[in-house]
């Protein structure tokens, strides 16, 4: 559901933390649109992740606010927006079970015939519901995850890398589902390091170095990080 | 009770005893150099400590017991070792954050129900000589419990983060999202005394139990007093897990849901 408000706005955000030689995020200002998909780019330690992590309060702002919808996100309850901002981790982290359990645990009333339709969404046939979750492959064990965390009927979806320990068929799979979601007005937040990946699904891009935003782009022709700004300013991705 | 052929030692007898015990941990000590354990110096540093220990305690367990000895002493002597205990916990747990106060409330609970159940029901009388050894068993056996339950809840939950904090961003409370793993945890620190109370008498004559037969009371009297102190055990054992278990796990979690960066204690 594409609303006027933009999905997220970062105003001044810093993150320390104890003993690191710099903030994990530096003073960022961004603008994350209401729907579409978002990607956000960087070398490793970045601030990609702690981005992403500000979204649904799994961490904290050091300095500055994070705003979800045009609310503050320490003025919401972070239960309620977790389920409205539904986030896909890097590794596949199933909980002991089958996919069935896994699915229950996001929803425990859901009903069987609603968790296939979730499953299916994801790219996986409804028979797996009954699979155990050990005996999946590692592109099935995303897309059960990522139904997972669908079962929520999130507005918004926080991806962490989540196609760069799958083969290209399996990243394709979960490419294609976001895709679908992102065209269905949910706003995705897509961190990653495959630049390729960046043309293929992001419709507007952020760059980050070194905990600040070095470029927010709408045209994906060019490269991440050709139009670096130079500055820390407020920068706008699809605003 | 009865006490029907009492046959305590002479002095001069234990002497002796003590001194054929110590050639056993010169075995030991030899045994150590021989295989080059390195703990020859431990084992030695344990045995002096040991002695020295048992020595303090015996001269002031002296005066507690004293019949004529006010029974606030013998409180006094349980508090203290509530106290001492949650520091050993404290210790052996360093990297259980504020582990000092759940240890101290766990203890004390441990101790305080477990005496309240054996005075309440009128089992012994009410004495220096029966509060301060019941409390040391309850305390002392609840003592390895409840370090486990602190290690293996830190351990759980930093080994299975990934896990904890898929669970929160589906939109679980921390105590939803800590459940299995602190069932996990508390299992582990449980599972060794429900064991051994499973195999007492069977591959394990007890202490307390091997006491009073040696100091010549009826076995039935003595089976008794220790099913009596072995229960006691068992459910201090639970009541010290449990309540570590949950207070730590309250620690490890902000207000607002989030799982706070755990340290593994070097291993």
């Amino acid at each position: 559901m594409v609303t006027e408000q933009p999905a997220f706005r970062f105003e001044e955000v810093t993150v320390t933390v104890a003993g690191a030689p710099r903030p994990l995020l530096d003073r960022v200002d961004l603008t994350v649109a209401a729907g579409g998909v978002t990607a956000v780019v960087g070398p490793s330690g970045a601030g990609k992740s702690t981005l992403l992590r500000l979204c649904n309060r799994l961490d904290v702002a050091t300095a500055g606010t994070v705003r979800f919808r045009g609310d503050d996100v320490d003025d919401l309850d972070p239960l309620r927006l977790r389920r409205r901002v539904g986030m896909v981790f890097q590794r596949p982290t199933l909980f002991p079970g089958t996919v069935r359990d896994n699915l229950s645990v996001a929803d425990p009333g859901e009903d069987v015939a609603d968790l296939g339709a979730v499953l299916a969404e994801a790219g996986l046939d409804r028979a797996f519901l009954d699979r155990r979750a050990d005996d999946l492959s590692g592109g099935e064990a995303q897309r059960a995850c990522l139904a997972r965390t669908l079962v929520t009927q999130p507005e918004v979806l926080l991806m962490d890398e989540p196609t760069s320990s799958l083969d290209t068929d399996g990243a394709q799979l979960i490419e294609a589902t976001a895709g679908r979601l992102a065209a269905a007005g949910v706003a995705i937040l897509w961190v990653t390091h495959d630049r390729a990946q960046v043309r293929r699904v992001a419709d507007r891009c952020v760059t980050l170095h070194e905990g600040r935003i070095v470029s927010a782009s709408d045209d994906q022709s060019k490269e991440p990080g050709d139009d670096v700004h130079g500055s820390n300013g407020a920068e706008e991705a699809g605003r | 009770m009865t006490a029907s052929s009492v046959s305590v030692p002479e002095t001069s007898e234990l002497v002796v005893g003590v001194a054929a015990s110590v050639a056993l941990v010169a075995l030991a000590v030899a045994l150590s150099t021989w295989r080059r354990l390195g703990l020859g110096v431990d084992i030695l540093v344990a045995v002096g400590r040991a002695a020295a220990q048992l020595i303090v305690v015996g001269g002031a367990l002296h005066l507690v017991v004293d019949p004529d000895a006010p029974v606030a002493w013998a409180w006094v002597w349980v508090a203290g070792m509530v106290v001492f205990a949650a520091t050993v916990v404290r210790r052996r747990a360093s990297e259980a954050p504020g582990l000092f106060r759940i240890a101290l409330l766990a203890v004390g609970l441990a101790a305080g129900s477990g005496l309240a159940v054996i005075f309440g029901s009128g089992t012994f009388d009410m004495e220096g000589r029966s509060i301060v050894p019941l409390a040391g068993m309850i305390v002392g056996n609840s003592l390895g419990a409840t370090v486990v339950a602190a290690r293996r809840v830190v351990e759980e939950l930093s080994d299975k983060r990934l896990e904890v904090e898929a669970r929160l961003a589906l939109g679980q409370p921390w105590q939803v999202a800590s459940r299995p793993y602190v069932r996990a945890a508390l299992r582990t620190a449980m599972l060794s005394q429900v064991e051994q109370t499973k195999a007492v008498g069977l591959v394990l004559l007890p202490g307390a139990m091997t006491g009073l037969v040696l100091a010549g009371v009826d076995p039935v009297d003595a089976v008794i007093v220790q099913l009596i102190v072995m229960y006691l055990i068992l459910g201090s054992v639970a009541i010290t897990a449990t309540v570590v278990g949950v207070g730590l796990t309250r620690r490890l979690f902000t207000a607002d849901h989030r799982l706070v960066r755990l340290e593994r204690a070097a291993t």
